[in-house]
């Protein structure tokens, strides 16, 4: 019960702190996963690139922690502490928002909230990065990736089955 | 205005709700690789016109000012202003449903198959992949703010605080925001 508990504190603070969407929070997912839950940095990112597999928002991958660590009424838990916090806030702000209307504070926390969320971001590519690149093929996969989402518009989702089919065959036969 | 404009434009702006949760449900279904809000965008500025483009904007900046996945956040915003709390409730449970019963059958899988030597090594590739997806992603967000220098010092303030000197997200929150608000106050202007 308390695994639970621990459980629906740990994402609905997760939740709240989710500024500029779900990737901002995976650095502080990921350390307190592994500290709190012992989800290790490999199995992580393995569930982190199942949610870039899956149709919708790619943070529902945080149903499959839940389900993981306490089965499916884990995932019901997380799903619900992840997403109703941050849910309610916006809609509540977004009733406010149609009272008060334009300020130029709003914009002003915006655009500083735009480079906090990228240095967030980058943190979240950091910790992502260095758990999955860890040998030579995993980093030319890695920027192969990369270099094709930035310059054809190719779907990921090929682009991340094709490199994890791509990576077991360089890996099984040479 | 005629009466029949406005009440034709009445009923566009007041789908039924069973209508707002098959579109819905349908963008969570078929958005594979991520691009939700152009999808949300098509629907509700374009395809239905249950908002203006200006509206829409106005949600967007809202979705993405507060914590909480962009998308999730236009759901609810954009179903609150069809149909009020019902409404809200019911576009975000149709955007999450189909991802969340796909990726809860990956990690029923992965759970019964995590010792697969083969499943392994496509995984490693797989995961490689997505972290050179997300650099993609977040250099392509950041656009104008990797140029300019006050952005991309707050950049690296809050990547150095994150990662190297491991602080805690709430704590780099409160060191930086206010930092960040105080740079940009409105008088500065852009």
């Amino acid at each position: 019960m308390s695994l639970l508990i621990q459980l629906t504190l740990s994402f609905a603070l997760l939740s709240i702190l989710a500024v500029g969407g779900g990737t901002a929070v995976l650095p502080e997912m990921q350390s307190l996963l592994a500290h709190q839950f012992g989800i290790d940095h490999t199995q992580f990112v393995h569930i982190y690139s199942f949610g870039q597999l899956a149709p919708g928002p790619n943070m529902l991958m945080v149903l499959v922690i839940g389900y993981q660590l306490a089965g499916l009424i884990g995932a019901g838990i997380v799903l619900l502490s992840f997403f109703l916090p941050s849910s309610i806030l916006c809609f509540y702000v977004g009733r406010l928002w149609n009272r008060f209307g334009e300020s130029p504070w709003r914009r002003a926390v915006q655009n500083a909230l735009e480079p906090i969320s990228l240095g967030l971001m980058a943190s979240g590519v950091y910790a992502v990065g260095k758990a999955s690149i860890v040998s030579p093929i995993t980093l030319v996969l890695a920027l192969i990736t990369f270099y094709l989402i930035l310059k054809t518009k190719l779907n990921p989702v090929y682009l991340i089955l094709g490199s994890g089919g791509l990576g077991a065959l360089v890996m099984l036969y040479l | 205005m005629t009466l029949a404009t406005d009440i034709s434009i009445a009923k566009l702006k007041s789908p039924k709700l069973s209508d707002i949760f098959a579109q819905f449900l349908l963008i969570g279904a078929i958005s594979f690789g991520g691009g939700i809000m152009a999808y949300e965008r098509i629907l509700l500025v374009e395809k239905r016109k249950w908002l203006s483009a200006d509206e829409f904007m106005a949600y967007l900046a809202i979705s993405q000012t507060m914590p909480g996945l962009n998308s999730v956040n236009m759901a609810a915003l954009s179903g609150d202003h069809l149909r009020g709390a019902l409404g809200a409730l019911i576009a975000t449970i149709g955007l999450i449903l189909p991802g969340s019963l796909f990726v809860l059958g990956m990690g029923v899988l992965y759970a019964s198959t995590s010792d697969h030597p083969l499943a392994n090594l496509i995984l490693i590739g797989i995961a490689a992949a997505a972290s050179g997806l997300l650099a993609a992603i977040t250099y392509r967000i950041g656009e104008d703010n990797w140029r300019h220098l006050k952005s991309l010092l707050i950049i690296v303030a809050t990547f150095i605080l994150m990662s190297i000197a491991k602080l805690s997200l709430p704590i780099v929150l409160l060191i930086m925001a206010p930092i960040a608000i105080y740079l940009y106050r409105p008088s500065q202007g852009v």
